[in-house]
This record gives C-alpha cells, structure tokens and sequence, in this order.
C-alpha cells in the first residue's frame, strides 16, 4: 500500500487547472492508493461470472481473453438497445461544464478524467467510433479528424483507462442533478462497469462481498450462527446499558414485518450501535404494541453489491428479500438505514422481482398510518416509520440523554437523489436531539456530496482516493464543527457509517459518525429499564460522569 | 494551438467561401438558394425523426429519476411536487421549468478552494443567463422569420417584431434578438477557450456550431444593417420556395447566400450532432419520469429470469450450524438411525 500524503499535503496539491496536453493524448497511469485491487477469482467463479482468473492491475499484462475487443464491442450495442438511458446520455452531452466541479472526486483529487463529463467522454469517444454514422464517417478522414469529433478506438490503452476511472466513480448521481439534460454518469458508470465485468475486470471489493452475499446471505459472509451470536452479544450490550434484555427473532414464520439491514451494521463499529438500536426500538414496539418484527438470517444484507457489477447481479440478490418475506409469510418489509441499498428497493426492485403480491399494502398497526408510497414495493424505510411513530407520540423519550452531541446529518447519495428522503431522518433526529445543526446548503439534501467510498470503494488499498473523495464532505463538517461545536455526524447509510469514520479521523478528527436509530435507541425510554448511565457506546451520559467513575 | 477550435474556423470560413464565391458561377444560385437549401431541410427532417424513433427503440427499463426534493410520504411532510414529481403533471411542471427556463443549470454552482482548507460553492448565474439567452435570443429570431415563409404574414410574428425592436433605435429598427444572440455566443465561445477546464473538454464539435451560428447571426445583422438586402426580393424567392414553386432572384447578393447555406449547413449537421440535445432532453429519464416507483409497479420489458440462490440451498449448507444456535430450520435433521449411515456426513 502507498503511503497517504497528510491532510494538508493533501490539501495544497489539488489543482483544478488540467495540463496543457489534451485528455486523449494523456495515457492512463494506474497509481497505488487510487487503484482497487482485483477481484479473487474464486468470488468470480462463485456466482458464474466470466474470466475468474488471478490478475492485477498494476501488471503489464490483465491476461484478457483473446477476444476482448468484440465481447466488449457486442456487450455495448446489446446495452444501447436495452438502455434508453445509455443511448441518450451518449449522444445529447453538449460538454458545456456544469458537472465538472460537481463531483467530489473531481474536486478532492483535481484529475480531470475525473470530471462526470469527461468520464462518460472515455466511453463516448468508442461510442462515437463504433456505433455513430458521424464518427465513422469523419474518423475515415484520419485520425487528427477523430480527435476533432472526440472519437478514438477501444485499445488496451482505453480500456485500462475505463477501468481506472469507472472505479473512481461513486455513482452518487450529483452530476446528474446538475446537467441540463439529466445526463447521470451513475448509469454510464453502471454500464462500463457490466462492460468491464463480461471480460473478468472487477475490484475484489466489490466481487467478493458479492459473492458472500450469494451465498451466506450477507456480504461479510457471516453464517447463520455467527450472525444470531452476534446480535446476542449485542443484546447483552443492551442489558448491560438499560437493564432490559431484549430477545430478536430470527426466520420467524408468521411475524408481522420482515427487517433487512445491511450486514455492516452487525459487524463494525459504529454501525454496531445503530443495530442496537434497531434492536431496542422493535423490542420497544413488542412489549407497548405487541408489534412482532423478525429478522433473516437469510436474507440477511440489505446492501446490494451485485449493483456495482451487473444490473443481472443486482437482481439475483435482491431476489433474497422478496423471497425470504414469501416464505415467512409477514405483512410486508421494513428496511434499515442504508443509501444504495435503498436506491435499489426503491427504483429497482419491485421491477426486477415483483409484483410482491403475496405481501400486504404496508400499514403501521400502531399507528394507522397507510404507507401510500409503499404500496405495490411494500416496503418500507425506517425512517418513514419511526418519523411516523414520532409524529403520533407513540415513543416514550428522553431526549438530554443525546445533549452531550452535537448533531448535524449527511444526506445519503441514494437516499436523496435517487428517493427524495430528506425531511424524515432530520424530522427523526429532531425529536430525539436538542442540538442539531444543518451543513451549509449546497452540500446537503440534493446537493449531499458522497462519503467518497461508495459504490464498492470503500477498500483500505485505495485510502488516497477515498480522502480525496471524502473532502467535500468532510470539509462542510469542518465548517459546522468550527462554527457550532458539531461533534457527531449522523447519516443513514451503513457504507457512510463504515467510510466516514476514517474520513473524519483524516480531515475532522474531533467528529465521530453515527447511525440515527442509535440516536432514536440512546433517547427511547425502554419499559421496565433502570437508570442510564451511559449512551449505546458505554460513554458517560451528561451528568453521569461521576457514576461512571464510581 | 487549439487544433479543435482552429479546424473548426477553418471549416466555417470554407464554407464562407464555398458559398460566396460558388454562387457566382453558372447555376450557383439555383444550387446554394435551392438545391441545397431543399436537401438540407430533408436530411434534418428524416435525421431528426430517425434519431428520435432510435432513441424511443431502446426501452426505459427502470425508473431512475433523479429526485430534487422531498418526496411524497407521510402526508404531513410537505414533498416536492416539481423537483421531485409523483404524478405526470408533476413531470410536464417539471419538464417545462427545465425545457423553458434551464432549472438545472440554474442551481449550477462554482467550487473554489480557498486559502487555508477552505471550500466554497458559490451560485454561478452567467452560464445559465447566457445559455438562456442564447436559446431564447435563437428562437425569437427564428421565429421572426417567419415573415419570410408566410403570406399574409401572422399578427403573433409581427406582435413578437414590434416587441424584438421596441427601443426603435436607427433604420431598420434594432432586433434586440440578433444582438443578444451574437452577445450569447461569444459569451458560450469565451468560456471554452478561458475556462482551463471547459477548454479541456471542449471538441471540435463544440466549436463548430458556435461559429456556424455566430456567422449564421453575423451575416444577417450585416443583411439588415449595412449592406441593406432587397428584402423584397428575399421575400420573393423564400415564398418560392415555400410554395415549392423555387426560382432564383437576380441580384440578391453574395451576403444572403451565405447566410442561407450557413443555415442549410446547420440543419444537415443537426441531426449527426450533440444540437440534438433539443430532442433528448424529452427523452431522459432521469428527468421525464415521476418518483413513484414504490407506489405503481413499473414494468421492465427484457426483465428475464436469473439464476439464485434459494432458501433451500442456504439452509441445505447451514442446516446443522442453525439447528444448533436455535434458529428455526424447514427440514429437521434426520434423527441419527444406524440403519443408513451413508446419509450421515
């Protein structure tokens, strides 16, 4: 691994201002601490996907089938066809700029391949080549009549600098937000990725979560067993801090709800403490309403990192929730805090995988409350449901049991572009801390910058490029820490809760990063409970710091 | 030197040329007043249609807009019915604020890094302001013309001609559009070549419209202004052709064939180029569809069946592991009897 520039070397290298050479007469150069490491072949050959071999991309040669070239030339044309999306954004750019310092990467890193309109120009340029009459017609000029038009052909070159790129994108949709026309590089990225994907080029990060995922249920491959003990240890936690033992069911038949979360929040912290609190608020639920929630085992990921390979991947894993919730026979599904997870439940998967016509329209018995906007996915995100709880005080809390935070919330990519949830996470957070504070406007809501590892980026080998893309963010932090004291960041996406910590620990060190159902847990008053001390991270409450030295 | 910008003037200066002089030769006016005029508005025609209907060939297998608000959920959260539409009302409020008044690049903003570690995103209105200049200064003067293909000419376009040329300044009175039109277009040409990030991403292709336009706008102040056409005469031959009854008229001069083949240009060009952003933005969908996709069910017409992996084969792997933490299992373990061992792992 590279060694990671400090945070001002950082810092004072960006240069907005690209070299004098132009983009297509600048061969790609890999870099470690940028670049992901390849995919291990045994996840590849695990879900049956083409080429599993060992292979780097620092190596000279990526041991590619002979026939590279006419896979990756079929693949684009059968994606035209399939993909008003691909054909439009291919041809209607008029490259006026907008997105260019939109992208967080772009402005954490200063590398103009990484402006979203340069990179869907690296596969726009083949396209042009290949599948326009223009393109084919000029290009047979010659070649500087290419270059005029932006067209070039697909070489080893280009397809490393495919790779390199499309794997610096987080497909966070902000471009897209941006562009007169709606072009999202998120869907150009998707498809290179697919593209990339039919010749054996994917990051390990991305393949062998994927893989576990198929096959355990969950990225982190956790089985069955460990996955109950796991949250068994987390119940002890529980009692430990509030008195109270709570006891989650699993694979349970005949349940009202069907919970999905992503695994990371079972696995590390501070995704731990959100699980916690999931834990508390449907135990919480149990014993005042008798409202009896399970969770899978099986369908135990809410994230969905076939996603970041294939739409045909993404589907063959999100097949797991509509299934689980058929077998077990529950009402319908309540889903956890996760960003892409969500894009996927909500854009993709009742076309993927529905109609989900076995599940009932989704209504909160405690409530009364129709989710109208969930009827035909029947599926519900958790913040909906608990902002609807708030909303008819059907929670018991304390909230100067979070007074020693200071909160402010990222908006999720997802979440935000892809969904439009906003007002329930802060409405939640709200009702449950005395000291919230929003970021500055354009780096929140629709504007939300990524973490800067979404999108299956969030590996260890690539920590440069996740600071770099992690700045934006960060440094709006900054600004809310320096101002107002902000202490706590809360955001409701688990690959957020894995990648901001480290990002703050670089640019913000004073900023821890929460779940905002640990919140909800750390106010919610359980029945039966004995006086706190300590929040869900057995840190002293305001108050108590004395009882926790006795 | 920029060799996109530079081939691109070349290109349009050619064309200057090809025109001004090439209609002075024998049969140059019927060539570049009707000939290729007609040509040109059949190529743009049949390309505009055919790139429109390829576009439409290709499905919207997934509803992927791009949300800008708050959606619709619980009733007493107010949602964003145009940023973030739920109802196709939604989507035309939406599509019209974007088609009409660039609503996107009106958020555009301007990153900068500022001493110390600072980052700023400060609203950046000029590119917006040109941009919607430009495209409604295009269409004002488009739509003047049309004094030139009607007869009687309607009281809509002579409406807009009296408002395009209120400040009755000189004779011809000053067309407010053909100003704000060449002002737009140099504005659009300056930031390609100043800004170093533009300028990098710019083509050929982002050049040569620009100066095809500015000599579209160019030669018809110059027209109007200072070489004075015969517009009577122009009337003449544009009703000609209209009434698909073409023949030239003597002595309209060199200026006007330029114009008109620059024109001519532009339409066959329009089709194969990035202008037909004027037809894709109806067709993308991170736009033109409303945010409802977990309230109706949108149909994928390749959908097709993938290979999973079931609930079955999870717990056929699992099974003992689950049984023994307690965890609920479909099929018990077989109890263990000595009559058939080999079913024993």
């Amino acid at each position: 691994m590279s060694e990671l520039p400090k945070p001002d070397e950082l810092f004072s290298k960006i240069d907005h201002r690209p070299a004098p050479k132009g983009w297509m007469d600048t061969p790609v150069d890999i870099r470690r601490g940028i670049a992901c490491y390849a995919s291990n072949p045994k996840s590849v050959e695990y879900v049956g996907l083409p080429y599993p071999r060992q292979w780097s991309c620092f190596d000279e040669d990526w041991q590619l089938p002979e026939n590279w070239k006419e896979i990756i030339s079929k693949g684009f044309r059968e994606r035209l066809d399939r993909f008003r999306s691909i054909k439009v954004f291919m041809d209607i750019c008029v490259r006026c700029g907008a997105c260019a310092d939109k992208c967080h990467f772009f402005i954490g890193s200063g590398d103009p391949k990484n402006m979203p309109v340069l990179r869907a120009e690296l596969l726009r340029s083949v396209y042009r080549n290949d599948f326009t009459t223009a393109g084919k017609i000029i290009g047979s000029i010659g070649k500087t009549f290419k270059k005029i038009i932006g067209a070039r052909e697909l070489d080893l070159q280009v397809l490393k600098e495919w790779w390199y790129y499309l794997f610096q994108c987080s497909e966070c949709r902000r471009c897209s937000v941006f562009c007169p026309y709606g072009i999202d590089t998120a869907e150009i990225t998707i498809m290179g990725r697919e593209l990339l994907n039919l010749i054996g080029l994917n990051i390990d990060w991305i393949a062998t979560p994927a893989a576990n995922c198929y096959r355990t249920g969950n990225h982190l491959g956790i089985q069955p067993h460990a996955y109950k003990d796991m949250m068994d240890f987390f119940a002890d936690d529980i009692e430990e801090i509030t008195g109270v033992k709570v006891e989650p069911s699993f694979n349970k038949k005949g349940a009202d709800i069907l919970f999905i979360t992503p695994s990371g929040d079972v696995f590390a912290d501070p995704g731990t403490f959100t699980c916690m609190g999931y834990m508390m608020l449907f135990h919480y639920l149990k014993e005042k309403y008798g409202f009896d929630i399970t969770w899978s085992t099986y369908a135990s990921e809410g994230g969905n990192f076939g996603f970041f390979t294939s739409h045909e991947m993404m589907k063959r894993l999100n097949a797991k929730m509509y299934a689980e919730a058929k077998r077990l026979g529950v009402k319908w599904i309540l889903g956890g805090e996760c960003g892409h997870m969500w894009r996927v439940i909500h854009q993709y998967m009742d076309t993927m995988n529905g109609p989900a016509d076995f599940l009932e329209d989704p209504v909160s018995p405690i409530t009364g409350t129709k989710f109208e906007n969930a009827k035909s996915t029947k599926m519900v995100h958790i913040t909906e449901f608990t902002a609807d709880l708030i909303k008819h005080d059907k929670l018991d809390l304390d909230t100067s049991r979070n007074d020693h935070l200071k909160v402010t919330y990222h908006d999720s990519c997802n979440t935000a572009r892809g969904m439009g949830l906003l007002e329930e996470p802060r409405y939640v957070i709200k009702n449950v801390c005395n000291n919230f504070y929003e970021m500055p406007a354009n780096t929140i809501r629709e504007q939300t910058f990524c973490c800067g590892s979404g999108s299956g980026l969030n590996a260890g080998e690539n920590m440069e490029l996740r600071m770099q893309g992690g700045l934006p963010r960060a440094n709006a932090v900054k600004y809310v820490h320096e101002k107002h004291g902000v202490n706590m960041l809360s955001c409701i996406c688990a690959i957020d809760r894995a990648a901001l910590p480290a990002s703050m620990e670089y640019w913000v060190p004073e900023v821890d990063v929460t779940g905002v159902h640990e919140l909800v847990a750390n106010a919610l008053i359980l029945p039966g409970e004995g006086k706190r001390t300590t929040d869900l991270r057995s840190e002293p409450l305001p108050g108590m710091e004395d009882d926790d030295a006795e | 030197m920029n060799i996109s910008y530079m081939y691109s003037l070349i290109a349009v200066i050619v064309l200057f040329l090809l025109a001004y002089v090439g209609v002075n030769f024998p049969g140059g006016e019927v060539f570049f007043g009707i000939i290729i005029p007609y040509l040109a508005l059949i190529i743009f025609i049949l390309g505009f249609i055919n790139r429109v209907i390829d576009w439409a060939r290709s499905p919207v297998p997934f509803r992927i807009p791009t949300t800008c608000g708050q959606q619709k959920t619980l009733p007493w959260i107010k949602s964003a019915n145009i940023d973030n539409p739920t109802t196709t009302g939604g989507v035309v409020v939406r599509m019209i604020l974007e088609v009409v008044f660039l609503r996107s690049l009106f958020r555009n903003t301007k990153c900068e890094l500022k001493e110390g570690d600072k980052i700023s995103y400060e609203w950046e209105k000029w590119l917006w302001l040109f941009s919607l200049t430009f495209h409604w200064a295009f269409f004002t003067v488009l739509f003047r013309h049309l004094r030139l293909f009607t007869e009687p000419v309607p009281a809509c376009v002579e409406l807009l001609a009296k408002l395009d040329g209120f400040l009755q300044i000189g004779m011809p009175g000053l067309m407010l559009s053909g100003v704000a039109l060449l002002a737009a277009v140099t504005f659009l040409f300056l930031r390609r070549i100043l800004i170093p990030q533009v300028k990098y991403i710019s083509l050929g292709s982002d050049y040569f419209p620009l100066f095809l336009i500015f000599g579209i706008a160019f030669t018809g102040i110059l027209m109007r202004y200072f070489t004075k056409v015969d517009i009577v005469g122009v009337k003449e031959f544009t009703m000609s052709l209209v009434t698909l009854n073409p023949h030239v008229i003597k002595g309209i001069g060199g200026v006007f064939y330029v114009h008109l083949f620059f024109v001519s240009v532009l339409l066959a060009y329009f089709p194969f180029s990035k202008l037909m952003h004027l037809g894709g933005i109806f067709m993308s969908p991170t736009r033109n569809l409303a945010n409802n996709s977990r309230a109706k069910r949108h149909v994928n017409p390749w959908n097709y069946p993938v290979k999973i992996h079931t609930y079955d084969a999870y717990e056929d792997e699992f099974r003992e592991k689950m049984v023994e933490v307690g965890l609920p299992v479909e099929k018990m373990i077989a109890p263990e009897t000595p009559e058939e061992p080999e079913e024993k792992e």
